[in-house]
């Protein structure tokens, strides 16, 4: 039985890991196996736990607004080790100027402050399990 | 093998069971030292075990690490936290963690960890050390997959009333009494020693070791290869071993009935074990999509 695993990652020198938390906690909620890497990890070390953990999503939460070179730094890394197939989200204080250009980095989704925790858990699904919403966007 | 090959015969292992056989058949059958770290919640298994590894990383050993933490029995989910507390070790190549939800298993581990050691084994890693989920008295399954069990106290543990309980207290090779430099320590060690020299036991392997400054770090890791040697170089090993076979295939036939069972549909408990098992005979061959 296919079991998703999600890894929920705080890279970057910033303390704020309650999101981090409360996101990996609704996704355990929702079924899914969370591994939880703490604060203040490099972008090695999330690609790294990423490949040994065989995830099917990263979840990178940014609040420091680094989100640009931290989100390419992760993916130029996934991509040297061939694992750029696995969807990134990013969450955190994003302005809404950057989300465009994170997309164009390679990052699948992206979620602001106040995000509820039912349209993350949601939007996980949509892109794991081909699950699209009923209530549109 | 790279890490990412082994990542992902992992997690073949873990979802498609039943392909274990053909997985490892092609690999080569290789014995290491597998070291198990069990105790409740909190007592400090996993910053132990990021201590171990860096000092047999010291000695220039390579080391794989399985942590296991619980399912949640109502969501399914799980929050895997224990690598937490092993960062200094993410980016080196000679270190490989691998999270693992215990998926509903009761004894501390989970099903596929037999598999999952075998193929560390096999893959060549020099030391393989199991972290159980934080057990409560009866989880000791981690006896029958690991040669050196290593049962982690801290204190606030209890007192001897909980020493003289079955279960975990007897499954140990080593008892490490962790958190040496916070206060009630002695008095966990002393009633330790003087409960195992009551009960006849070896009260020579108990170490106090604290996993945030190290202290104790080096002469538990000494006890540990010591007692392995001389496990290998007696019969204990085999019988360990034997022991771990017995276990494994006994995981295997309840899973395999197990699924069987699902599919019949009796009013009688003892037709239905009959029909389950008429129909596994039937129908079973591992590895060819007939275990399935
Ligand atoms: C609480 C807080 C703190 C706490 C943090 C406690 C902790 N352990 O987390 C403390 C007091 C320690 C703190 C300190 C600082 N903070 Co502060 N802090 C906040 C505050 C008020 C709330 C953050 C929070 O926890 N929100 C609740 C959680 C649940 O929300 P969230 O993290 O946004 O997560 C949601 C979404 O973003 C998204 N999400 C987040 N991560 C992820 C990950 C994935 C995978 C997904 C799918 C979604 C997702 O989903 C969540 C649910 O909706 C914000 C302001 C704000 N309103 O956001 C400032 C804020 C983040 N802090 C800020 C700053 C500057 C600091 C400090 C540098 C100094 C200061 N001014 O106080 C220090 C530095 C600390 C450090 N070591 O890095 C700034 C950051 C500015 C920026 N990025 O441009 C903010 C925005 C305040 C501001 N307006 O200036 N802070
Ligand atoms: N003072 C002190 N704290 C310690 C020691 N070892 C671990 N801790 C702390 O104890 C807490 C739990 O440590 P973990 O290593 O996560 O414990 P664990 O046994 O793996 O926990 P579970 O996997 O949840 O059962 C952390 O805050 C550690 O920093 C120690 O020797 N001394
Ligand atoms: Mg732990």
């Amino acid at each position: 039985m296919k079991k998703y695993r999600i890894l929920i990652a705080k890279p970057g020198l910033d303390g704020h890991d309650r999101g981090a938390k409360v996101v990996a906690h609704a996704l355990r909620d929702a079924g899914f196996e969370v591994i939880y890497t703490g604060l203040r990890q490099t972008p090695e070390q999330i690609v790294k736990t990423a490949i040994q953990e065989d995830v099917d999503l990263i979840g990178l939460s940014i609040l420091s607004g680094a989100h640009l070179q931290l989100s390419k730094k992760v993916i130029e890394l996934m991509k040297k080790e061939g694992i750029a197939n696995i969807p990134v989200f990013v969450g955190g204080i994003i302005p809404p100027d950057d989300v465009p250009r994170l997309l164009e980095i390679g990052v699948t989704r992206v979620f602001g402050p106040g995000t509820p925790l039912s349209k993350i858990v949601q939007e996980v699904r949509e892109v794991l399990e081909g699950v699209t919403s009923t209530s549109g966007s | 093998m790279d890490h990412k090959e082994i990542a992902k015969l992992i997690t073949l292992l873990e979802n498609e069971p039943d392909r274990a056989r053909d997985i490892l058949k092609k690999l080569p059958k290789r014995i290491c030292p597998v070291i198990g770290f069990t105790g409740s919640p909190g007592v400090g298994k996993s910053t132990l075990i990021d201590q171990v590894i860096a000092r047999l990383r010291s000695a220039g050993k390579t080391v794989a690490v399985v942590a296991v933490d619980p399912s949640s029995p109502f969501s399914q989910g799980a929050f895997l936290g224990d690598r937490v507390r092993m960062k200094k070790h993410f980016l080196d190549e000679g270190v490989f963690i691998r999270s693992m939800a215990s998926r509903g298993a009761l004894g501390g581990l989970n099903e596929s960890i037999y598999d999952v050691v075998e193929l560390l084994e096999a893959v060549g890693f020099d030391y393989v050390l199991i972290e159980t989920v934080g057990v409560g008295q009866a989880e000791v399954e981690v006896r029958y997959v690991a040669d050196v069990v290593a049962l982690v106290l801290s204190p606030g543990f209890g007192d001897e009333m909980q020493l003289l309980k079955a279960g975990v207290m007897e499954i140990a090779d080593i008892y490490v009494v962790n958190k040496s430099d916070l206060e009630g320590n002695d008095s966990l060690y002393d009633q330790l020693i003087g409960f195992l020299t009551f009960a006849g036991r070896d009260a020579l392997n108990v170490v106090k070791t604290s996993a945030l400054n190290g202290s104790g770090i080096e002469e538990l890791v000494d006890r540990i290869i010591t007692l392995w040697k001389n496990f290998a170089e007696t019969e204990k090993l085999k019988q360990l071993r034997k022991e771990r076979l017995r276990h494994h295939t006994e995981t295997l036939a309840r899973r395999t009935l197990q699924k069987y069972l699902s599919a019949v549909d009796s009013e009688d408990p003892y037709e239905g074990v009959e029909l389950a098992l008429k129909f596994m005979c039937e129908r079973l061959k591992y590895g060819q999509g007939g275990g399935t």
